[in-house]
């Protein structure tokens, strides 16, 4: 056994006071985290990373299951808390700082010195970088979450009028969405037996040869379907970008705005909206 | 060996899918159709595909080939009913059908149908004669 892990063992006292003195004064976030629980973290850490030190030195093997475990409960409750995942791994790295002192305290010998320095340093670290990446694993899992919320949130198929479906897309269009998209307006369309489906881009922030080309797909799906497919919500930038990029949009019918659209689709239909003779407020009074 | 049939409905020809289109049964439906439309004369052909749940590109390429056949044989292709499951995959196989006209279902398709024969039966404009 060599002398850190002795020494952390029958230190633990010292080094956690001066982990915690170490803590204030550098990553010490009052206004996420309190004293008290900021302690009790710290000392179960410290007693568990002592207790798995005496038996091994590899971060990975099953000595380390606990302080591993704890490790990613902190980096949770980090998380959580609204901590960076830099002060999350600056948690963990502030304890080299009384480790060493510790040993310089205890090992006269430089090169022997060196050589404990070394191996403590390295062991924090790899305990550090597991902090980190299950902190950054949780990230991705919200991430993961929220896409797939605003998959579902973000393609809304509205009835217009009957036999006028629109929809509105907001948003990025990929892959992933455009099929999204084409099977909820296809079903749609089915469901509601409409004649001319809307897709209004208003919403898209940019519109590249990719998001043409799903564009175009999925109005060649409603048209193989029966039902007739305008393009509107397009932008001046938009109908610029279209044309510099060189993206045929000949066979579909393309309006400025969703209103344009919506006129040409009850033309369509052969219904005109006429002014009443009597404005409706009148009606009431009368 | 199955057969697809073909119904005579005044000047169009009404066939109905019902069952898995496999190859041979494309086949023949596509010699059939045109023999059809050549006894009777027909003047519009209205495709149901509304049971089909399975295409692939062989028989999106005999849809086509059948439209384009009955154009030649002057008679006017719908294609009714399609399931969007296959609409999605005759996109994705880059079969976007242009030559023929479709409607969701065999109703709207007669509609269509009847407006285009009868747009062709009215008389040609008279070339500002009246004046």
């Amino acid at each position: 056994m060599s002398v850190f892990q002795q020494l952390l063992k029958s230190n633990e006292k010292v080094i956690l006071s001066g982990w915690m003195s170490e803590l204030a004064s550098s990553t010490r976030r009052a206004d996420l985290m309190s004293d008290v629980d900021l302690q009790q973290q710290a000392a179960e850490l410290v007693r568990l990373f002592a207790e798995a030190a005496q038996t091994s030195s590899d971060v990975q093997s099953d000595a380390y299951t606990g302080t591993r475990e704890f490790l990613k409960e902190i980096a949770k409750s980090r998380m959580d808390q609204g901590f960076t995942p830099a002060e999350t791994a600056l948690f963990v790295l502030s304890l080299k700082q009384p480790i060493f002192t510790t040993l310089r305290g205890s090992v006269k010998d430089p090169s022997a010195l060196m050589e404990e320095v070394w191996e403590s340093g390295n062991l924090l670290d790899k305990l550090a970088m597991l902090t980190v990446t299950s902190a950054v694993a949780i990230r991705e899992l919200t991430i993961v979450r929220q896409q797939e919320e605003m998959l579902e949130l973000s393609t809304p198929v509205v009835k217009l009028w009957d036999g006028v479906l629109a929809l509105p897309l907001i948003g990025t269009l990929d892959s992933a969405r455009t099929q999204v998209v084409m099977e909820s307006l296809l079903s749609a369309i089915v469901e509601t037996n409409s004649q001319v489906a809307i897709i209004d881009i208003t919403g898209v922030p940019t519109v590249d040869t990719l998001v043409a080309q799903h564009l175009i797909k999925t109005i060649t799906a409603a048209r193989l379907m029966g039902a007739d497919c305008y393009l509107s919500g397009i932008r001046p930038a938009i109908a610029q970008t279209i044309v510099h990029l060189g993206i045929d949009l000949d066979d579909v019918q393309t309006k400025a705005k969703l209103s344009d659209a919506f006129a040409l689709a009850l033309q369509r239909l052969g219904k005109t909206v006429v002014t009443a003779k009597t404005p409706a407020a009148k009606v009431r009074e009368l | 060996m199955d057969r697809i049939p073909i119904l005579k409905v005044g000047d169009c020809l009404l066939v109905t899918i019902q069952v898995d289109m496999h190859d041979e049964l494309a086949m023949s439906l596509q010699a059939d159709l045109t023999a059809q439309i050549a006894k009777y004369a027909s003047r519009g052909v209205l495709i149901d595909i509304s049971s089909l749940e399975i295409v692939d590109s062989f028989i999106g390429r005999m849809l086509a080939n059948i439209a384009a056949m009955s154009r030649v044989l002057d008679a006017q292709t719908v294609l009714t009913g399609m399931q969007p499951a296959v609409a999605i995959t005759l996109v994705e196989l880059g079969m976007a059908l242009p030559g023929i006209k479709t409607a969701l279902n065999v109703e709207r398709g007669m509609e269509l149908l009847k407006a285009y024969l009868s747009q062709d039966l009215e008389p040609e404009e008279t070339d500002g004669s009246e004046e």
